[in-house]
């Protein structure tokens, strides 16, 4: 009975097993190479307050931006069939913003509301500017995000007057590490609740059915009443909405802003996510599970050959071999030849399913 | 073989899974001769030449030729070639970044070696000897589209080559082009030639064609000399005239109820303004060839294209209809004449299929519950008998009618009160043709108003109460009661008084 759930939820989730495969691969590789690497322990932080510690808790904790923006990114690439290029220039600007209104007076918990508000309209409007040029005006989606990607940390320049400002809070501190007696990083936190949310609009709204619908087929879609302007628009806002969070996370873990170097590069990570995760490039289906699943495996690899003590330069030459076989594994071409020596292999072997059972 | 017979295929069959696209069909070519392949959309014009082109193997039939002994066997585009059997398609499939000479040599030239010189020289003969107005050097893109068809052409007759075939040539050339195109044609026919002309404009067929084969579902209706064949007499081919059984259920004229919609001067940006209306109970078509605008038409009243003009009234209130969106509002639905294209969500489920169009009148703030969805599509599967696996299957995967049939249920859940079918009963089986009529009839008995259409008239004639007929872009003609005979709509349909 158990055999037969899960065998139905694989069959049904198919797209899961690349990433899944992958972290897998990566825990054993690492349980083989140092069994400490997973071990978890509570230690107490600079304040006193006990803190769980380890590779896991810095892997979760870590990957939180790229998690949060490659939810964002599965949106985009569903319904406009396309990537967002500059979703580390607009978290550099969504967190500009953040450290700006704050730098006017007391870091007080209802001022970094504010700030917090301040920066997601922003991000939003700039979400709708990327979203309006690809769905208004049928601009290829990377090449109207290239706009945002070239000047965005320009932008964020000039926010704050071409300085790198400090924040020194208890509550950024809080929003970046540690909530005082909450010993999970709040990063991490943030997550879960973006999943939540994420989780509740695709209950309480049809957004998850109309951008796949627009995604697939765009002219039926329209056939159909869905407006399929508004929801690539309203992709773009959503992802707006993450770059915001995603910045003002890095800016709270830091304490300061540098626009030069926040999330730099993470896009790539974010589109790569969404791919690893099984989803296509080209819009249509999506699995947010897959996207957020990848995430966490590009972190897990990231950290594994840090801790490998891969010189940091090194890192990315390492990090594109194992992205090699990755994509490769989940290409058509592999995928049809795996599940035809699959079936051959089932029927060769029969009894094998018993003895399981 | 006859003397003068370049080519003949003898009870050439090829099936498609549930679709007989060609059934025991004859087609024979002589030299030097233009035959036209005629017939409305799916008749089987296509596959026939696929079938010819070694695209698609044939489940059954000979082929033969002139200089080979025995019935040969095309397996291959390349095959068909060597056998002397070139084909130029509609879409110019040349390079438009390489000369003229380029593009008629490329890919011939044995081993990969190019001798430049002798390409130009020949290319320019070839050029000279069928009168095409390019030089060899000429970047082809730069040609006028015409010209890029005379060169594929070229490229085509300058292996040996005994039959040639022209799918569709004409359709995105003007008057002066396509004179440019029959002269040509000529020229090569004078030559030995013999070519098979596809198309679907019936003036051109008349101006250069010598014989014509006729084709209809995937059958031969016959073989004619185009001098005793008047265009009338051609069009009651394509469309067919076997209307075995005229089963009455259909309302008369006078039984539709009060005005449901009704629409003056209403145009969008792909058809004329046109007058238009339907009763409440009522079933009416729109008629016309193939081009005539009578998708256009029905497009428009859908809001389907940008709407660029007319009031519209529905149960007697001026409403506007401006978007697809806007017709659903006001209970009317869509099915569309290319259900792949503009029908189906190939990738989602059936159930996420049938539960669109009510999903989105909805709106996006009240999802249909993941129950109430199962229960809808398991509902309507049944009721239409739609053959899939489960409701969790991709719509795409299914069968052409069942995919049909899929959209019907979209549209049919909403409820309509009006419903446009173009052409609902394409490429299905007989069987879910007559459900389908049976279903516009019943629709129809409870108050809703149903516009149809459809190429096969007798369809329409079953089905229909009030015909409205489109030729070049204009209604020509409204034909109720007593008018409605087979000879009196396909009289309009081809105008000239005839």
């Amino acid at each position: 009975m158990k055999k037969a759930k899960a065998s139905k939820f694989f069959a049904k989730n198919s797209q899961l097993l690349i990433p899944l495969i992958a972290i897998l691969l990566l825990v054993i590789f690492n349980l083989l190479r140092d069994p400490s690497f997973f071990s978890i322990g509570i230690s107490a932080n600079n304040r006193g307050d006990p803190v769980l510690q380890g590779n896991l808790v810095s892997i979760l904790n870590g990957a939180s931006e790229l998690v949060i923006l490659s939810m964002g990114m599965t949106l985009v690439t569903a319904a406009a069939g396309g990537q967002d290029i500059s979703v580390g220039a607009l978290a550099a600007i969504a967190g500009s913003v953040f450290v700006k209104v704050l730098k006017g007076g007391e870091v007080t918990g209802p001022m970094v509301l504010v700030a917090f508000l301040a920066c997601c309209a922003v991000a939003m409007v700039f979400g709708a500017f990327n979203g309006s040029l690809v769905s208004f005006f049928r601009i290829q989606p990377m090449i109207a995000t290239l706009i945002l990607f070239t000047c965005g940390r320009s932008i964020a320049y000039w926010i704050n007057g071409g300085a790198t400002p400090t924040l020194e809070s208890p509550i950024i501190n809080a929003i970046g590490s540690f909530i005082p007696g909450i010993p999970i990083p709040t990063p991490i936190l943030i997550v879960i609740v973006m999943g939540i949310l994420f989780g509740l609009a695709f209950r309480f709204t049809t957004l998850s059915l109309y951008v796949q619908t627009v995604g697939i087929n765009q002219g039926a879609a329209r056939l159909n009443g869905v407006n399929t302007v508004g929801i690539k628009l309203l992709s773009f806002v959503i992802l707006g909405v993450c770059c915001a969070v995603a910045g003002m996370i890095g800016v709270s873990r830091l304490g300061l802003i540098n626009h030069e170097t926040l999330l730099i590069n993470i896009e790539m990570d974010a589109i790569l996510a969404v791919a690893i995760g099984g989803n296509n490039l080209g819009g249509g289906k999506f699995k947010l599970l897959g996207s957020v699943l990848g995430a966490y495996a590009i972190q897990m690899l990231t950290i594994t050959l840090y801790a490998m003590k891969v010189p940091s330069t090194d890192v990315k030459a390492y990090k594109a071999v194992v992205i090699i076989i990755l994509v490769a594994m989940g290409s058509p071409v592999v995928k049809n030849n795996m599940s035809r020596f699959w079936k051959k292999f089932k029927r060769n072997h029969p009894a094998g399913e018993k003895e399981v059972a | 073989m006859q003397d003068d017979v370049v080519l003949t295929m003898r009870g050439i069959c090829k099936y498609f899974p549930g679709v007989k696209a060609l059934e025991n069909v004859d087609f024979t070519l002589r030299k030097g001769t233009i035959h036209a392949l005629m017939g409305e959309n799916g008749a089987g014009k296509s596959t026939l030449i696929k079938v010819l082109t070694g695209v698609y193997p044939m489940d059954g039939g000979e082929i033969r030729i002139d200089g080979v002994e025995d019935a040969i066997v095309i397996r291959s585009p390349q095959d068909a070639q060597s056998y002397g059997i070139s084909t130029v398609y509609q879409e110019i499939t040349l390079c438009p970044n390489l000369t003229v000479a380029e593009n008629m040599f490329i890919g011939r030239s044995p081993k990969g070696r190019v001798d430049w010189k002798q390409m130009e020289k020949r290319s320019g003969e070839l050029l000279q000897k069928l009168g095409i107005p390019a030089r060899p050097r000429q970047q082809l893109g730069n040609c006028s589209l015409a010209v890029q068809q005379m060169v594929a052409i070229a490229r085509a007759v300058d292996t040996d080559c005994k039959v040639l075939i022209l799918d569709e040539p004409t359709s995105s050339l003007d008057d002066k082009e396509v004179e440019m195109l029959f002269t040509l044609m000529r020229q090569l026919k004078e030559s030995g030639v013999g070519i098979i002309f596809v198309t679907h404009f019936l003036e051109q067929v008349y101006a250069v064609s010598d014989q014509i084969t006729v084709l209809r579902n995937g059958q031969l209706v016959g073989e004619y000399e185009v001098r005793e064949l008047p265009q009338v007499k051609l069009v009651e081919k394509m469309i067919g005239k076997d209307l075995e059984d005229l089963s009455s259920i259909k309302k008369k004229e006078s039984d539709a109820g009060e005005e449901f919609y009704g629409a003056q001067g209403l145009s969008s940006s792909e058809s004329r303004p046109f007058d238009f209306h339907i009763g409440k109970g009522e079933v009416n078509g729109f008629t016309g060839l193939l081009g005539s605008g009578r998708s256009e038409s029905v497009r428009a009243i859908f809001g389907a294209d940008p709407v660029t003009g007319g009031t519209v009234k529905v149960n007697g209130k001026k409403v506007k209809i401006a978007k697809p969106l806007d017709a659903m509002k006001q209970g009317i639905g869509y099915l569309p004449e290319d259900r792949k294209r503009d029908g189906i969500i190939a990738d989602l489920s059936v159930r996420e299929n049938i539960i669109l169009a009510l999903q989105v009148i909805k709106g996006i703030r009240h999802p249909i519950s993941r129950a109430k969805a199962e229960e809808f599509a398991d509902e309507y599967i049944k009721a239409l008998a739609i053959k899939t696996a489960s409701s969790d299957t991709p719509v795409g995967s299914l069968s052409g009618g069942n995919q049909q049939k899929v959209i019907l249920a979209r549209w049919l859940l909403t409820h309509p009160q009006y419903l446009i079918l173009d052409e609902p009963t394409r490429g299905i089986d007989v069987g879910t043709k007559t459900e389908i009529q049976k279903l516009v009839l019943q629709l129809a008995e409870e108050g809703k108003s149903i516009t149809f259409i459809s190429s096969e008239i007798e369809e329409m004639l079953r089905t229909c109460s009030r015909l409205i007929v489109m030729r070049d872009r204009n209604i020509v003609g409204e034909l109720k009661g007593e008018e409605l005979t087979q000879e009196r709509v396909m009289r309009t349909i081809a105008g000239g008084g005839e």
